[in-house]
């Protein structure tokens, strides 16, 4: 689990970037956290750079939109998802379990609200 | 219209597949390109490509998968060689002939060169995958010196990555400060200062005189390069970056007015309602008048959308409107311009410092923010390229 930043740090439409095993883009889409791999599939740029629309993010570099519920990308030129991740929160903080590595794409990742305290 | 020959299997002709497939076409679709490459992507060729961080399987712009969801047929390694719109017929250099209700021209261009080095080992141009394994292949043979000629985009990031493989650079630009006509005197300075902070020779104000030569046993090989003042530079490998010549030879008879590209009205559409042109070989007539040709990735991808549109509705009824993004890595530094820049009343950097090269500048016209640019803050680019696009479309 890793600590990403304070809930009142990441108000709607901002995005983190944190450093795990490879870097991780933390996301609040108009109230929903969301985390995905920072780099983007295409071409060497970081998502949480990008530009927030929705739940999607568009590259900052070649405009590519991923999905930041499933990780797929849904217009060129990237092809390649990026893996998603699990977002908690906990006592008014962020963490993102990069453990599961949940890149299956037809599942939808459930938002956590940044408003919900998660045990 | 039953058939649509796309003429060019790059960026643009893809595009435009897609595009003829997005918008409802469900007839014929051919395919032809000149190289025997499936769609690639160009712009890693003179950055990750020829540094060796990415190889040839990385270049693909759409899998076999998708390429074949468009329905399309792929005539690759075969050029087209004469346009009879009066036939309806498109010549091929295989001697076979593709009966055609419309055709979109996305032939791109061919790097231009120095007159007399076409056979000359060592003088490269970087356009094609086979350039840059050609230039790749010389630069990691154990040479010493490398003269670039031309410190525009490509120049500069051939310069760059040249650097990275440990040579000695000199890079050779006819104007006064690199990049001036695109950027501005003050921000072409602040490129300028890239190259000769990373020890790599920039020569402003310099054009190139001639080249030194030995013969061996498997012909010329170049040795330097002399300066119109008579300088000699030692020279193991030369690159060219001194721009395209757009393909557009293959339409002499067609009745199409072909000038620098192929002119095409403020929709990309031709003389003819059934020929549009997109991508690097576009001329397409401005809303003041003027007519204007881009040599970008982006322009590539985003010019097929109106062109289509255009095409298929057999009449001009929308107006392409380029958002002018180009980006740029040198030397690890990543450089995002949008919109107009050319000729701002005033510039303004109105984030960090070019000093730190981390800044974004804003470039105005009549009070209005027309152009931006940034280097190595992609994150208030995007933002302001956004609004930039707001503008535009509303405007």
């Amino acid at each position: 689990m890793i600590p990403a930043c304070s809930v009142t740090d990441l108000p709607p439409g901002e995005s983190v970037r944190i450093q795990a095993d490879v870097p991780i883009a933390v996301f609040n889409a108009d109230g929903d956290l969301y985390a995905i791999d920072d780099t983007c599939s295409h071409q060497d740029a970081s998502l949480s750079d990008g530009w927030l629309e929705g739940c999607f993010v568009e590259c900052p570099l070649h405009a590519a939109l991923f999905d930041l519920r499933t990780g797929m990308p849904s217009c060129l030129p990237a092809k390649k998802p990026v893996r998603t991740h699990m977002v908690l929160v906990h006592d008014g903080y962020i963490y993102v379990d990069t453990s599961a590595h949940e890149r299956v794409p037809e599942h939808t990742a459930e938002p956590v609200r940044a408003s919900e305290a998660v045990a | 219209m039953r058939t649509v020959t796309v003429v060019g299997a790059s960026l643009a002709g893809l595009n435009s597949v897609q595009q003829l497939r997005h918008q409802g076409f469900d007839g014929r679709i051919v395919v032809v390109g000149d190289e025997p490459y499936r769609p690639y992507d160009r712009p890693p060729l003179s950055k990750a490509f020829l540094a060796g961080r990415a190889r040839v399987d990385d270049l693909w712009l759409c899998d076999a998968s998708e390429q074949d969801e468009l329905e399309a047929e792929w005539l690759l390694g075969v050029r087209a060689e004469q346009l009879d719109p009066a036939a309806g017929r498109v010549r091929l250099s295989n001697e076979t002939e593709i009966d055609t209700d419309g055709v979109v021209i996305a032939t791109g261009g061919r790097a231009s060169r120095v007159p007399g080095t076409e056979d000359m080992r060592g003088v490269h141009t970087v356009r094609t995958i086979e350039d840059a394994i050609a230039l790749r292949a010389d630069l990691t043979n154990g040479v010493e010196n490398v003269v670039v000629v031309g410190a525009g985009w490509i120049g500069a990031e051939i310069a760059s990555t040249c650097h990275e493989l440990g040579l000695s650079v000199t890079l050779l630009e006819a104007s006064e400060v690199p990049l001036s006509r695109t950027l501005g005197d003050a921000m072409g300075s602040v490129f300028a200062a890239l190259h000769t902070d990373h020890g790599v020779r920039l020569r402003c104000g310099e054009r190139v005189g001639g080249f030194t030569h030995v013969n061996d046993g498997n012909g010329r090989r170049v040795t330097g390069v002399w300066l119109a003042d008579g300088t000699q530079l030692p020279a193991d490998v030369v690159v060219m970056g001194v721009g395209i010549r757009p393909a557009a030879d293959w339409l002499a008879g067609s009745g199409i007015t072909v000038s620098d590209g192929v002119v095409c009205d403020p929709g990309c559409v031709t003389e003819l309602p059934s020929v549009v042109a997109v991508g690097d070989v576009a001329r397409y007539r401005t809303t003041n008048g003027g007519t204007v040709r881009h040599e970008h990735w982006t322009n590539a991808a985003e010019q097929s959308a109106t062109a289509i549109r255009n095409l298929l509705a057999g009449a001009t009824i929308e107006h392409y409107r380029p958002s002018g993004y180009v980006w740029s890595d040198q030397y690890g530094v990543r450089l995002q311009v949008a919109g107009e820049l050319a000729q701002p009343d005033e510039v303004e950097v109105i984030d960090g410092s070019p000093s730190d090269r981390r800044f974004v500048v804003a470039y105005r016209q009549g009070g209005e923010t027309v152009g931006v640019l940034a280097m190595n803050n992609p994150k208030l680019f995007t933002r302001m390229r956004k609004q930039l696009a707001k503008r535009v479309t509303s405007a």
